[in-house]
């Protein structure tokens, strides 16, 4: 897990992008580039994410982190006015081929937004209805077991199991992000994106999620997006630092958190601007 | 620069609003006031409408009110046993197409014993609407052993004599008699003597109301002096003559005095019969038996009497005749007030007591199955494209601003454009429920795609997108997700649309949905009129009862229409889901 500390030169001769690293890479994105319309919102992004590992976006707001996150589930194919140019990579498969089924993907490739999103519908509900579409789950004992092991994982399942015909919607809103999670992992993704998951919780649900996602880490690829560089320095293995739409350096947590080589890097984490 | 760098405080940041100052609190008196004001208007402007909305209710539950009733006579029906021939007697199709009219005739004779000559008996014949029959033949096609029976049956009232029991007819006084009388005769004309003078006051009346003719024409006569006709003198000095002699009848109380029917009707009440006074003397009068007398005996002080319908004949519509058999029936206690069961059991009719809503309430709910078929499915595909997958291009756009400018477009235009394409392109069948549905649909069509637009478009996105995040295809995430969310606008939508469509009336008046049609519906393809066109219709005719049909239909309309928008309420109640 631990980056190789020679991959330093390399770093110097390619200044902030992250070389490839020891470990398998799961996510490689090569000059990306992202337009709103005419606004260009990301600037050649070049960035490997560690398999079972957590890596974390942090900015000002504006920077371009959540576009980002956006491109490696295409989500932003929603919006018809973005354009993405450039190369992600996922276990060395170009997502962005013509030929790659978005909707596949994106089963491949787990989200969790800002605001907990349950469907009004059952806890139950919630979390059978990635598996039901995918055909994950032969009979409806085996969807059970998806079901509660999601739960399980997800930390919600002691909450909840008395009331898995609830409505998702009735949960804490810390109950309802984990919901999600659980929602997200039920599908047995790669690579779980996280937009500013613990924005619209409590301290207490904070520390909850954060302890969640440091147990999933051995699990999944996890990339996770905060405003909040101490949730950053916490959970995350390798910290990636945006900037108007620039990736300024990326690296391990704890060197871009003690030793930023960037200036613009040390004034946002000690909080000169941002 | 370094003049105001040197007086940082004085600047005009840092002034301070006194609060307890007179102007300040001036200010805050005004602001208070003008609150204070603001939300009188708008109270004003609530009660203006309530008291406008409730002053409409009652005025049309008032006059709706006695289409919801019916009046009947309860008679004793002897059905003869040849009323059809002996071996007809088990087939109801016979005993339905009967002649029942000697049938009712004689139970009316019956009733009223001793009416006499054509006249009467046809006049009371025609108390009873051609309807009256109905019950009876019902009764005996379901149970022919009841023919050469005597049954009690109800027999429906005409629309005149229903309106005299509602309060269309008369005022009627009556007074006691102080001395004997005694009539000539039992039927016919006869004259009734009372000695005791006890028509004086009834004379003095009457000699009044000629005084004050004579007066009224004697002022015409002045007018037309006056004026420059060809003749006018001549005719004024005839006018003069007339109210002169007028003058010296209504002096003169020695002489008799002739009624006619713009004076009210005087009847006298005699030995079981009654006799209406066509001679009028203090101690006489001369007149046509109505109802015949038992006998030709003297009848005692008060146990006779002076009747008078106040309403002068020539001012009603029911004749003097008719008001004394019916008062008869009254007395007998044979006039039974129902509720009106009919009303919503048959089709229009031109008799306004047989004539009901079923056939314009089955045209209405055929045509809204059409409507509802078409648009509800065309309109919310629509509104799924539109919203959620067409491209963001000009011919969307321009799609989109004509929807809206479709919702504002006169109904009338509607109509016109279902005669063309419809009847006259596709040759559908006019007055039918099939065509006044595509009409509709047409007219609805804009509302529920906007109404369904503006539900999709309030689930927040989040929900699709989690619906997208866990790999569901776009169409999944808004046949799973988006569009049961929205379901509840839609509908309330849809049903706003197609209450919208029950009070329509203008276009179905181009497909020819505004003819006389007596038949209930069976098909979509029938001829058939809806609720509003059926109260366009009634309220067109002359007839005073069909005044208060029409109320009643706009009052069944009303109750649809709140049945309507109440389910629309419920439903929104019932699946509103908050975020």
């Amino acid at each position: 897990m631990k980056m190789d500390m020679t991959t330093q030169g390399i770093q110097a001769a390619q200044p902030y992008v992250a070389a490839k690293s020891s470990t398998a890479s799961k996510v490689v994105a090569r000059g990306v580039n992202v337009h709103y319309g005419e606004k260009h919102a990301l600037k050649d992004v070049s960035v490997d994410v560690p398999d079972q590992a957590v890596m974390a976006f942090i900015g000002p707001s504006g920077c371009g982190k959540s576009t980002f996150l956006r491109c490696i589930n295409r989500m932003n194919d929603t919006i018809p006015i973005c354009r993405v140019t450039g190369k992600i990579e996922i276990d060395s498969k170009d997502i962005y081929d013509p030929s790659l089924d978005v909707v596949q993907l994106r089963a491949r490739v787990g989200m969790v937004f800002q605001k907990p999103n349950p469907f009004p519908k059952s806890i139950y509900e919630n979390v059978a209805y990635g598996p039901r579409i995918h055909g994950l789950a032969k009979s409806k004992t085996d969807l059970d077991e998806i079901v509660t092991m999601s739960l399980e994982k997800a930390g919600l399942l002691k909450e909840v199991k008395d009331r898995l015909n609830d409505s998702g919607t009735g949960l804490s809103g810390g109950q309802q992000q984990r919901l999600c999670i659980a929602r997200a992992i039920a599908v047995s993704p790669d690579v779980i994106l996280m937009d500013e998951p613990c924005s619209a919780l409590d301290p207490i649900a904070t520390a909850k999620i954060e302890e969640l996602i440091d147990e999933l880490r051995s699990n999944f690829c996890i990339i996770i997006v905060t405003h909040s560089m101490q949730q950053a320095a916490r959970v995350s293995q390798r910290t990636a630092f945006f900037h108007l739409g620039i990736l300024v350096e990326e690296g391990e947590t704890e060197t871009i958190f003690t030793n930023p080589r960037d200036e613009r890097t040390r004034d946002y984490i000690t909080g000169r601007f941002g | 620069m370094t003049d105001i760098s040197a007086q940082p405080t004085a600047g005009p940041l840092r002034r301070r609003v006194d609060t307890t100052s007179p102007e300040a609190q001036a200010a805050v008196r005004r602001r208070y006031r003008s609150e204070a004001r603001f939300r009188t208007y708008g109270l004003l402007a609530i009660l203006t409408a309530a008291v406008f909305l409730v002053v409409l209710l009652i005025d049309i539950g008032a006059r709706a009110l006695p289409a919801f009733t019916t009046t009947s006579l309860q008679l004793n029906v002897a059905v003869p046993n040849d009323l059809v021939p002996a071996d007809q007697k088990n087939n109801p199709a016979a005993i339905r197409g009967a002649d029942f009219l000697p049938v009712m005739r004689e139970a009316l004779k019956t009733a009223i014993p001793g009416v006499q000559g054509r006249g009467p008996e046809r006049t009371l014949l025609r108390l009873l609407s051609p309807g009256a029959p109905d019950d009876l033949r019902e009764r005996l096609a379901a149970n022919p052993s009841l023919i050469g029976t005597t049954l009690k049956v109800p027999l429906l009232l005409s629309a005149t004599a229903d309106l005299y029991f509602k309060g269309a007819g008369t005022p009627i006084t009556t007074r006691s008699s102080r001395d004997a009388a005694t009539p000539s005769g039992t039927t016919g004309t006869i004259t009734v003597s009372a000695p005791g003078n006890d028509f004086s006051e009834n004379l003095v009346t009457v000699k009044l109301a000629v005084a004050e003719r004579a007066h009224a024409l004697a002022a015409e006569a002045e007018r037309t002096a006056r004026s420059s006709a060809p003749n006018a003198a001549e005719r004024a000095n005839e006018l003069r003559a007339e109210a002169a002699a007028m003058a010296a009848r209504a002096k003169d109380t020695a002489t008799a005095e002739t009624l006619d029917s713009r004076l009210p009707s005087l009847l006298v009440e005699i030995n079981g019969g009654l006799v209406k006074v066509s001679q009028l003397a203090a101690d006489r009068i001369e007149g046509d038996v109505l109802l015949p007398l038992a006998s030709t005996n003297e009848a005692k002080a008060s146990d006779w009497r002076i009747v008078t319908y106040v309403t002068p004949e020539s001012s009603r519509k029911i004749g003097d005749q008719e008001v004394a058999f019916l008062e008869r029936f009254k007395a007998n206690g044979q006039v039974e007030k129902g509720f009106n069961w009919r009303f919503f059991t048959s089709g229009d009719s031109r008799e306004p007591e047989l004539a009901g809503i079923r056939g314009a309430i089955v045209g209405t709910a055929l045509t809204l199955l059409v409507t509802l078929v078409l648009c509800v499915p065309v309109g919310v595909a629509a509104a799924i494209y539109l919203e959620e997958f067409a491209p963001k291009n000009r011919f969307t756009d321009i799609i989109e601003v004509n929807i809206n400018n479709l919702a504002a477009v006169p109904s009338i235009v509607f109509g016109l454009l279902g005669l063309a394409m419809f009847l006259n392109f596709f040759g559908l069948p006019r007055s039918a429920p099939l065509v006044g549905g595509l009409v509709l649909a047409l007219l609805v069509l804009p509302t529920i795609i906007i109404a369904s637009r503006a539900a999709l478009k309030a689930v927040p996105p989040s929900i699709k997108e989690a619906a997208l995040g866990v790999g569901a295809s776009h169409q999944q995430a808004i046949f799973h997700h988006v569009l049961p969310l929205a379901m509840p606008g839609i509908m309330t939508g849809t049903i706003i649309g197609m209450a919208h469509a029950l009070g329509e009336t203008a276009p179905l008046l181009m497909i020819g949905m505004v003819a006389f049609i007596v038949d209930v519906p069976t098909s979509v393809t029938d001829a058939a009129t809806v609720l509003p066109v059926q109260i366009f219709l009634w309220s067109d005719l002359p007839e005073l009862a069909f005044k208060a049909k029409t109320a009643g239909a706009i009052v069944v309309l009303l109750v649809f229409l709140f049945v309507m928008n109440g389910t629309a309420i419920w439903l929104r109640k019932r699946f509103e889901r908050r975020w």
